[in-house]
């Protein structure tokens, strides 16, 4: 958070209404998402008790579990759930490329997009994946090929909130907080149909009369996976042991267990509805320049992984090797300082926290020197130089080399910066202007035009080498073991 | 430490009145960890001292609590308690063995539950103080500790204590959430870990500081199975925080004397029907209640049952945005302040000057962005022209 986001913040609870914090849109929205809300067991280890899922607002699939503590009863309901998951994957068919090596790599014209509520139904989704992946067809408690299969894509999906910029996983309502500040916590905007009053309330209300009768149960079932423990106590568990009991005596399970499913559907509807208005909220924003781009990288991602997944025939490990969590950790941060520079690029109501920050500044050109050149090397070399008056707080030193979102492939080295009322920046361009000494029209900012320049750019950094598994330096352990998920993974005990 | 906890005469009546005719609710590592993280707020620690049933004054008040506890939850933690101190906490000495390298002759477990029948407070506390003073035992189940919390003396009651042979005690905690692959969910080990400080705070106070180890033992479910897990959990910075936070809590007694007499809460039960009817206007509650000055912040909203009560006397205060947005917003706490700074229709006090050139900045960044002149914003007569 910044100091504009908890300006907008008291703005939004003055006005009673959520504020945009931000001016265009900063995910990719599928055309076909998947959306999928979990419910669980309260107390038990992952338990799944319920979920909605689908790709088409008007015709979801409600799964239920009549007993979660029962483990056939479980993975019996994974398998369903494998049944409406893996057709929507298998939807999204990969190619391959040649690459500048002439390796061939995986690649993927679209990516299934995975859309649930909140952090919350990433923790389950993610243990749901690894209750499921290492399962085997075949031995005692053997499951239907599909169970681990679909194990491993939800355990693919569950990791892809940890990559920023990637929009994979879409988790609700960390989406809709992005774009909006809300007059109320950030503890409170977890809270799906809370967040969802402050920046659309019904007819006639306010966002903050909205957000409060979110937080009725009864009215706003919660978007899970923890259930309400009302609903627990007064309705779910009479439910449970009627099914148990019905099953015990053989006399009237089916009318039950249908009683059941009607009470577990009225608790999922009212959020499948908000989960496709949260969609179509996010859907009614303008996409960021760079949103495009960072959603090939995420078909990328999904191309790599179904390729090894097919490749190997194997379940994710448990832990990552030395190496690969280096190389990991590696990419995640250059996904953040991409993601961070591309979105102030993208948007000027970002950039404003960046220009707060003093890592950028604005203003307009006072003074231009297009045709400059520089003779005192061996070659003559264009180099323009442009004044910048800003009145914003410029804390960059002389030497650093800045970068303007209008071009974004010109260096911008500083000259000099004269502080006083309005302060004064001198830039030496270089690149973007072509060959010649005479720079094309519009490759250098014009006198009075806005400009904005940043410290930070959108080059991409080669990722450094980092040694092979079998090459793993003893500080980290040494070569690990081939992978082989071993036999007590598919054999692990179950309550 | 004990010593210093004389009781003024009267602290007790006037305690006792502003419970009323309700049946005492008693401390418990969790109300105390609750307490410590916001110990600011008057009015959970007059209601906690006082034993003041929270949950039924929120609901009489018309806003109910907002977490309740699924029986499904209730019932797994039970059992997972039961199945481990079955047989003389066979499958805790187990752990304890691989854990803690006990000694396999090292195996006496000792139920501290009642005395002789007895199940008081008071009693068991003197018996578990008599037992650790010379332990003969290796795990002191339901063990009684005795907490100052803002001067008074409150009971507690540890999962179990633990002794190895010639070394320190160890608080056993046990908790049903699940240890997945060697990782549970990072908030519930932290309130686990706080509430294994205030055990160790308060064992410590009871046979010295050297003879509580700061590593207590967490026991969970390993992975999707009922199998339980041990893990060491070292709570020496939880345990700083809460010492310093039960250093801050102000005297129950200073914080009366602030009050007037007659306070009560009694929610005026009606003696003749048993379904509990109580009879207490809610308004008149609501004035005694805001009587007592809160400190309100999101935060209460998952340990406190008066939560919705207080936000919803709390508009105008950034708090409610969240710590983060008070922080951002330079400490200001009034969001009629914050707006007024803002626009400029509200004058600084220097000590605001810097936090209200952040806001100004904020404000023209804005209107540049959205392309449009701040919109005007409500004037607020009674600060009006008064530097804020």
């Amino acid at each position: 958070m910044s100091a504009l986001t908890a300006y907008a913040r008291t703005l939004a609870a003055e006005r009673q209404i959520a504020q945009p914090v931000a001016s265009v849109r900063h995910v990719h929205v599928s055309d076909r998402p998947l959306v999928f809300v979990p419910l669980q067991l309260a107390g038990e280890a992952n338990a799944p008790l319920a979920a909605i899922v689908g790709s088409d607002r008007g015709t979801p699939t409600v799964l239920t579990v009549a007993e979660p503590r029962d483990r056939n009863q479980r993975f019996a309901f994974i398998a369903d759930l494998a049944d409406v998951i893996l057709p929507y994957i298998e939807g999204y068919p990969l190619g391959t490329r040649e690459a500048k090596n002439g390796n061939l790599v995986p690649v993927a014209g679209d990516a299934p997009q995975l859309i649930v509520p909140g952090p919350a139904a990433v923790a389950f989704t993610r243990l749901l994946g690894r209750s499921a992946r290492f399962r085997r067809t075949d031995g005692p408690y053997a499951v239907p090929a599909t169970v681990p299969l679909v194990g491993r894509w939800l355990s693919f999906y569950s990791e892809r909130p940890e990559v920023p910029g990637s929009s994979l996983t879409l988790v609700v309502t960390d989406a809709l907080a992005s774009h909006w500040a809300t007059g109320q916590s950030p503890e409170e905007d977890l809270n799906l149909a809370s967040i969802l009053g402050w920046i659309a309330p019904p007819p006639g209300m306010t966002g903050a009369e909205a957000a409060l009768l979110a937080e009725d149960p009864v009215r706003c079932p919660p978007a899970g996976p923890a259930t309400d423990p009302t609903f627990d106590n007064e309705v779910l568990e009479g439910l449970i042991k009627a099914v148990r009991a019905a099953r015990l005596t053989g006399g009237g399970s089916g009318r039950i267990r249908h009683a059941l499913t009607e009470e577990l559907r009225t608790q999922l509807e009212p959020t499948w509805e908000r989960m496709w208005q949260a969609v179509d909220l996010l859907r009614a924003l303008r996409p960021g320049d760079h949103v495009a781009s960072r959603w090939e990288r995420d078909c990328s991602a999904f191309a790599r992984y179904a390729d090894w997944a097919r490749a190997t025939g194997l379940p994710q490990p448990k832990h990552d090797g030395a190496v690969q969590a280096s190389r990991r950790l590696w990419d995640l941060e250059e996904d953040q300082r991409r993601f961070a520079a591309e979105r102030a690029y993208d948007d000027p109501l970002v950039m404003a926290e960046h220009r707060m920050s003093g890592e950028a500044f604005a203003g307009t050109v006072a003074a231009a020197e297009p045709t400059r050149v520089d003779a005192s090397g061996r070659r003559r070399v264009l180099r323009p130089r442009i004044t910048v008056e800003t009145g914003d707080r410029v804390v960059v030193e002389p030497g650093t080399v800045l970068t303007s979102p209008a071009r974004t492939a010109q260096e911008a080295r500083v000259i000099s910066v004269e502080a006083g009322e309005r302060t004064l920046v001198t830039l030496e361009l270089q690149k973007g202007m072509g060959q010649s000494l005479t720079p094309p029209p519009g490759s250098v900012p014009e006198l009075g035009e806005r400009v904005c320049y940043a410290t930070f750019n959108l080059g991409y950094q080669r990722r450094p080498e980092f040694p092979p598994r079998e090459e793993t330096p003893w500080t980290h352990g040494g070569p690990p073991a081939p992978y082989v998920p071993p036999d007590e993974n598919a054999q692990e005990a179950w309550s | 430490m004990t010593g210093s906890g004389a009781q003024v005469p009267g602290t007790e009546a006037r305690l006792a009145r502003i419970r009323g005719r309700a049946m005492p609710k008693s401390h418990n590592a969790r109300t105390i960890a609750a307490l410590a993280s916001n110990p600011g707020c008057a009015r959970r620690a007059i209601m906690d001292a006082a034993g003041v049933d929270k949950q039924r004054l929120a609901a009489h008040l018309g806003y109910p609590a907002p977490f309740g506890q699924s029986r499904f939850a209730l019932a797994r933690g039970n059992a997972f308690e039961a199945q481990l101190k079955a047989d003389g906490a066979a499958q805790i000495l187990h752990l304890l063995r691989e854990n803690l390298g006990l000694p396999l002759e090292q195996a006496h477990y000792i139920d501290l539950d009642d005395v002789g029948g007895n199940p008081g407070m008071d009693l068991r506390h003197a018996r578990t103080r008599q037992l650790l003073a010379r332990p003969e035992g290796t795990m002191f189940d339901h063990p009684v500790l005795r907490l100052q919390v803002g001067g008074r003396h409150a009971y507690l009651e540890p999962d179990l204590i633990a002794v190895q042979v010639g070394e320190a005690f160890r608080i056993v905690e046990i908790k049903s959430f699940p240890v997945i692959d060697g990782q549970a969910d990072g908030g519930k080990v932290a309130a686990a870990a706080i509430q294994s400080a205030v055990y160790v705070h308060a064992l410590r106070d009871l046979v010295g500081d050297d003879k509580v180890h700061h590593e207590t033992i967490l026991i969970c479910p390993k992975d999707f199975s009922n199998q339980p897990t041990a893990q060491r959990l070292d709570v020496r910075k939880p345990l700083t925080v809460l010492r310093r936070q039960l250093s801050r809590l102000t005297r129950i007694e200073d914080l009366l004397k602030l009050l007037p007499e007659d306070l009560t809460f009694d929610l005026d039960p009606d003696p003749d029907d048993k379904t509990a009817t109580h009879r207490r206007d809610p308004e008149t509650l609501k004035d005694a209640v805001s009587q007592i000055d809160a400190r309100y912040a999101p935060g209460c909203l998952s340990t406190c049952e008066l939560c919705y009560f207080c936000r919803a006397k709390s508009s105008g205060q950034t708090a409610r945005l969240g710590q983060q947005a008070l922080e951002d917003l330079g400490g200001l706490d009034s969001i009629p302040a914050v707006l007024g700074l803002a626009s400029g229709a509200l004058r600084p006090s220097p000590e605001r000057a810097e936090a209200t050139a952040v806001l100004r900045q904020v404000v023209a960044l804005r209107a540049e962005v959205f392309g449009r002149e701040p919109e005007p914003t409500p004037a607020y007569p009674e600060v009006m022209g008064e530097a804020v």
